[in-house]
């Protein structure tokens, strides 16, 4: 079945067309692999995937529903979660409440049971607490718990970005370049958690990412853009020998 | 262990803040037993509870919210006026009325349209931020006093009816009996009681709930989506959350708030006018400065700052002339001071000894 399909799309800024005719499918529970050079698009599909930009042309669905130029708040309440390149956490809140943030549609109970501290307010709090250590241990993030989240290394804080936004509970998970900053034994640790969520909480997966160890390590699939538009797309050994996307990397 | 204390941080917070309230109040219901206290610090213990309300609630706005606005006198002034109308009316309209129903409607009515003009404004500024939001909401602010000030209410026979035109209501007879009158407010309004210790203790009751909702309001799921707006607003939509809705609860919320502080005050000073001085941006700057000075997003530094400041006022007057001078310059002083890492760092060090020193006590009972 496919979780994301996308049909066509394209989209302009004034006289650019940062992407042109973008088509992909990713079917349930695939880690699949958007890369490219440096401003090939691959962020600018992001964010039209999850309603920050509305595409000019074309259409995307999710799981059969059509989400196009939907917004972000929907489509996230509809299942597709992100983290963000330039981290982006709530760096004054605790480490928990960030989780306990990204549980807010998942958990629910009124205003007057916050206020007045109604049963149902202990009840909530008690399964926020719960579900959202349980998530903070899957990445090795409960003993800083209590910490603000901007005085996290800057690795967790990737960490903690992937955790809240599991905590959506989406049907499908963004990551923009996991990755990024990160030492090659955070990068190892950090493939390991990627395929840990992949099995553990039946996700299906679209990252973006530069370090080829990571992504031939754990991509099924891959897409490559340059300039926009697509350049291959396929199985991950076949593209990343594909002698056009190796042209497109490294130059004649 | 680590679980536990994850959750018990906030409560303990909580109840810290709540205690020392409660103590500081005890203390105080002694002295004006005892009569030790001087009738000027009597006549201060009321202006600090509705100061403590007007800080705490605006700190829900710049704190929490993380927007800055300059209009929150503006709330106070609804609150004031609308609550000083809803008991002088109904001491006119139905004079055997207890006490006991008149107070509390007035508060309850106040609030409540206090409310409704900071969902007006909240609905105002939905699509803005920052340096326009703050603007927005100090023009906001100068309308709301101005509006009372060119009200004119009156009761007669039987009958309330308004001017909103700057002039006297034509065609009353002579039995009517006059509420508001344009600039010069309303006036004569009844004191919650004529006993220093009971008004204190009603103003305290009612400043202890409000800061009790607004701690629970901060820690709670309503809470961390409001903070999850003021760190980033991106990532807020992102995870789901409608910052919309969030922004329009808490502002309206501080403006309920800021109109229960109005009722105090009106009914504390008996006599109020729509004044610059008093509901203009020199009292929302007022309040702005207890936030500031206490730490922005801290309930504890609002309310902590917004005793020490309206008793400083007091404290000085022997200097006469130099006082308002004086005032800035300590302002100038503590802002300095909180903002020195040096300092800052020692102040901590001194927390975490503290702090050290409860573990240990709490681990030798452990151990026993």
């Amino acid at each position: 079945m496919n979780v994301l399909e996308v049909k066509d799309l394209s989209i302009q800024f004034g006289g650019l067309r940062a992407v042109d005719n973008f088509n992909m499918t990713i079917k349930k529970g695939q880690l699949y692999g958007l890369i490219g050079p440096n401003g090939a698009g691959k962020t600018t599909v992001f964010n039209m995937l999850t309603g920050v930009y509305k595409p000019t042309e074309g259409h995307i669905f999710l799981d059969g529903e059509e989400i196009t130029g939907k917004p972000t708040i929907k489509i996230n309440q509809m299942g597709i979660a992100r983290t963000f390149q330039n981290i982006r956490l709530f760096g004054d809140m605790s480490v928990l409440n960030n989780v306990k943030a990204g549980l807010h549609n998942q958990i629910k109970c009124s205003l007057w049971s916050n206020l007045f501290r109604l049963p149902s307010n202990f009840k909530v709090e008690r399964e926020m607490n719960k579900k959202a250590m349980s998530l903070l241990e899957v990445f090795g993030l409960d003993k800083f718990a209590n910490h603000k989240a901007k005085n996290l290394p800057y690795g967790e804080q990737r960490k903690l970005e992937i955790a809240r936004a599991l905590a959506t509970n989406p049907k499908l998970l963004l990551l923009d370049e996991p990755a990024a900053g990160m030492n090659p034994n955070e990068t190892a640790e950090l493939m390991e958690n990627i395929r840990f969520i992949r099995d553990n909480f039946d996700m299906t997966i679209l990252l973006i990412e530069h370090d080829m160890r990571l992504v031939s390590g754990i991509c099924e699939e891959l897409t490559v853009l340059n300039f926009g538009s697509v350049l291959a797309q396929g199985e991950t050994s076949e593209v990343l020998n594909n002698p056009e996307v190796v042209k497109a990397y490294l130059g004649d | 262990m680590s679980k536990l204390k994850t959750m018990r941080q906030s409560t303990r917070k909580k109840c810290f803040i709540l205690l020392g309230m409660l103590i500081a109040f005890g203390i105080f219901e002694i002295l004006i037993a005892t009569n030790t206290l001087s009738n000027q610090m009597q006549n201060l213990l009321v202006p600090m509870c509705y100061n403590i309300i007007l800080a705490v609630s605006l700190n829900l706005v710049v704190g929490i919210l993380g927007e800055l606005s300059l209009g929150h006198a503006g709330f106070m002034c609804v609150g004031a006026f609308v609550g000083a109308f809803v008991s002088k009316v109904l001491g006119v309209l139905y004079p055997d009325l207890s006490k006991w129903i008149v107070f509390p409607l007035a508060f309850l009515i106040g609030g409540l349209v206090a409310a409704i003009f900071g969902l007006l404004v909240g609905f105002t500024i939905l699509r803005l931020k920052g340096d326009y939001l703050a603007i927005v909401t100090l023009a906001a602010g100068e309308i709301i006093w101005n509006i009372f000030s060119v009200t004119y209410a009156a009761v007669d026979n039987g009958k309330i009816r308004f001017s909103l035109g700057g002039t006297n209501i034509k065609g009353l007879s002579p039995s009517a009996k006059q509420i508001a009158t344009g600039a010069q407010g309303i006036s004569g309004i009844d004191p919650l009681s004529s006993n220093a210790g009971v008004r204190f203790a009603i103003a305290f009751a009612i400043t202890f709930v409000v800061v009790w909702l607004v701690l629970n309001f901060i820690h709670s799921r309503t809470g961390r989506a409001v903070q999850s707006y003021r760190d980033n607003r991106i990532a807020a939509e992102s995870i789901g959350i409608n910052i919309t809705k969030y922004r329009l609860i808490t502002i309206v919320l501080s403006a309920f708030l800021a109109g229960i502080a109005g009722v105090l005050y009106s009914h504390e000073l008996g006599v109020i006018s729509a004044k610059q001085e008093v509901f203009g941006y020199v009292m929302s700057i007022n309040i702005l400065v207890f936030v500031v000075l206490g730490g922005m997003g801290s309930t504890l530094g609002s309310i902590i700052a917004a005793v020490l400041l309206t008793v400083l006022p007091e404290w000085l007057r022997v200097l006469n002339d130099y006082r308002m001078l004086i005032y800035a310059v300590v302002l100038i002083g503590v802002m300095l001071i909180n903002n020195n890492p040096t300092i800052s760092s020692y102040v901590d060090a001194f927390k975490n000894k503290v702090k050290s020193l409860f573990k240990r006590k709490n681990k030798a009972k452990e151990a026993q």
